[in-house]
């Protein structure tokens, strides 16, 4: 005979051994290793004895003190999230704003949804080529497009001027990711308490009111939640710039994000595993922060949410005290 | 103020047009690049370089012909994808539903701490442990193997907090107590009862992890060296390189063929896959 609820307990174990397992050997090692790794002088394609540096943190002061790259790599990195996500969460939020108000009852909504969603999950490797090929010089595709509509004399060299590159770099990277965006905060708006409209449009607010007033103040979190997924997303930026333009990274650098930087080091030309283990571990802190800030606010809205509710009961029990 | 209302429907539908005109313009952006490509697949590369057309021309034969001269054969590239990304899911939404089931049924000492790992560790970018996992898979003779791209999959924490919202929704504790009660064992009650309740999550959850690993470049790149075990984003890197320089039709009927399985998927199953990335926003 079984004792009741006792014996179960072990299953949860059990089930969760194969997630257990395979996270510290293919991800929890693999992490300690890669930092272990940013204090030895492990370089070249052969492996050879590898020894923790006299000074163990001369990777590290190495990339962030005498490495131009790694920290035009930095900057790069933040130029281009923030060139692609200021124009991306703008036009979301137009987007928003407009399939979710019901006076203007937008046709084809759904279509549109299909159509401006599809960027997003087509393989970033072929979209990058593609561009690449679009932009290309003396005789592309825009290059011809721009000389029909009369507004370049002459073919324009997209890929070799260093704010073009970024530019178009940055454009590739907004236009697969807003319609994600739009779709997550219309499911937000969606989510909002369709009495808080009923009271703004029974207060006569008219769309551009309820949409600052009423839509937007709801929308914080889930705003948050998209704006911190997306800087630890754009910190890993690595497709669009490795294939983008060759050699990757260039003209001078100007594209060259912290991932390429580390794939650059690690698997081109001399093998500085020692470098790139390091270049990763700053991403690796960096990305940490930024994950520790999301839970944090995360959590607090749900602590919020509790004393909201404390503070109603008690009213609620006031109230009832003083009915009584 | 009698004249602005009288102004408010006209305002109104001028307000419409310019709306469907910025919409239905977002809607071309999205399509024309990806037009051209297919179109241009199509063209010899002397047709390509006179200018912009949307019209296919009658030359996929000889770019086909030209690509695969090369060496770029993408049948190959395609079954290495399929086997990667077929089982990595197959991994990801058996396990992920597994952990998750065994977080939501069973009450064990560990579980909230396991939890709030699982969130923890949601983040971390795959760069952050590249080099040591490279060095790792290089002393183990496992580069140049489709086994560390697909096993890391059974330790997918996204997936796995997204099946337990769903099973906290979806699942009744009494059916476990029934399945228990008729003398069915907890892994065929998982694998009989409990899969089928949990199929429109995992069907959800599989199209993205699919999708996912379909298009990821970063590790194969690193991991796989040998020409016969590259997937598709690799060979689309290829296209890239000096043996391709002029050939344009061939370059675009390559780029092509790299997208055109992911638009199958995609007009057959974009209600789900707009529905999915919804709720994946909503539930955080």
């Amino acid at each position: 005979m079984r004792r009741k609820g006792v014996s179960y307990a072990k299953y949860g174990y059990i089930f969760s051994l194969p997630f257990i397992l395979v996270f510290l050997v293919f991800s929890l090692y693999p992490i300690l290793y890669t930092a272990a790794i940013g204090f030895t002088d492990m370089k070249g394609l052969i492996p050879k004895p590898i020894h923790i540096l006299d000074n163990p943190f001369q990777n590290f002061k190495d990339l962030l003190l005498d490495n131009a790259s790694f920290r035009q790599s930095l900057v790069n990195t933040g130029l281009l999230w923030i060139i692609n996500f200021i124009p991306q969460i703008i036009l979301a939020l137009l987007l928003t704003a407009w399939f979710t108000n019901k006076r203007l009852n937008l046709k084809g909504q759904g279509t549109f949804k299909v159509l401006l969603y599809m960027p997003n999950i087509i393989t970033a490797s072929t979209i990058a080529v593609l561009f690449s090929t679009l932009f290309a010089y003396p005789m592309g595709p825009v290059n011809s497009l721009f000389h029909a509509l009369g507004w370049s004399d002459a073919p324009i060299n997209f890929l070799q001027d260093k704010m073009t590159a970024r530019g178009i770099v940055g454009f590739i990277q907004f236009w697969m990711w807003y319609g994600n965006t739009m779709i997550v905060l219309v499911a937000g708006v969606l989510g909002i308490n369709p009495a808080l409209f009923e009271a703004a449009s029974i207060d006569g607010a008219n769309g551009v009111q309820t949409f600052f007033r009423v839509t937007l103040p709801s929308l914080r979190t889930i705003m948050l939640y998209t704006l911190i997924t997306s800087m630890i997303g754009g910190l890993q930026m690595f497709d669009i710039p490795q294939l983008f333009i060759t050699p990757a990274g260039g003209p001078d650098n100007a594209t060259l994000t912290t991932s390429v930087f580390i794939y650059g080091q690690a698997f081109k030309g001399s093998y500085m595993y020692n470098k790139a283990a390091a270049a990763s571990m700053i991403m690796f802190v960096i990305a940490a922060v930024l994950s520790a800030l999301l839970f944090y606010l995360m959590r607090d809205r749900d602590a919020s949410k509790l004393k909201k509710q404390l503070k109603k009961q008690k009213q609620a029990a006031k109230a009832a005290a003083r009915g009584a | 103020m009698a004249n602005l209302q009288r102004n408010v429907p006209v305002s109104h539908g001028i307000n419409k047009t310019i709306i469907y005109i910025v919409c239905i313009f977002l809607a071309v952006l999205s399509i024309l690049p990806f037009w051209i490509m297919f179109v241009n697949a199509t063209r010899s590369t002397p047709e390509i370089q006179s200018g912009l057309s949307l019209i296919p021309s009658t030359h996929l034969k000889t770019n086909w012909d030209v690509l695969t001269s090369k060496s770029f054969d993408p049948l190959k590239g395609f079954f290495n994808s399929l086997i990667i990304s077929g089982f990595s899911t197959l991994c990801a939404v058996y396990f992920s539903s597994l952990t998750a089931y065994g977080l939501v049924v069973y009450n064990w000492k560990l579980r909230q701490p396991f939890f709030t790992f699982i969130m923890c560790v949601m983040m971390v970018p795959a760069q952050a442990s590249a080099i040591g996992f490279y060095q790792f898979m290089y002393q183990m003779h496992w580069t140049n193997n489709f086994l560390p791209l697909i096993l890391p999959a059974i330790a997918s924490p996204a997936i796995v907090f997204f099946m337990r919202q769903y099973l906290l929704g979806a699942l009744s504790l009494e059916i476990v107590e029934a399945a228990r009660i008729d003398g069915s064992g907890e892994f065929s009650t998982f694998n009989r009862i409990i899969l089928p309740i949990m199929v429109p999550a995992i069907a959800t959850q599989a199209i993205f992890a699919f999708v996912a690993s379909w298009n990821n470049l970063f590790m194969p790149l690193i991991l796989l060296t040998q020409k016969e075990k590259y997937t598709l984003p690799i060979m689309v890197s290829l296209l890239r390189g000096d043996i391709y320089k002029t050939e344009f039709g061939s370059i675009y009927l390559g780029l092509a063929l790299t997208a055109l399985p992911l638009f199958v998927i995609y007009f057959l199953l974009s209600r789900y896959i707009i529905a999915g990335v919804a709720l994946g926003g909503v539930k955080e």
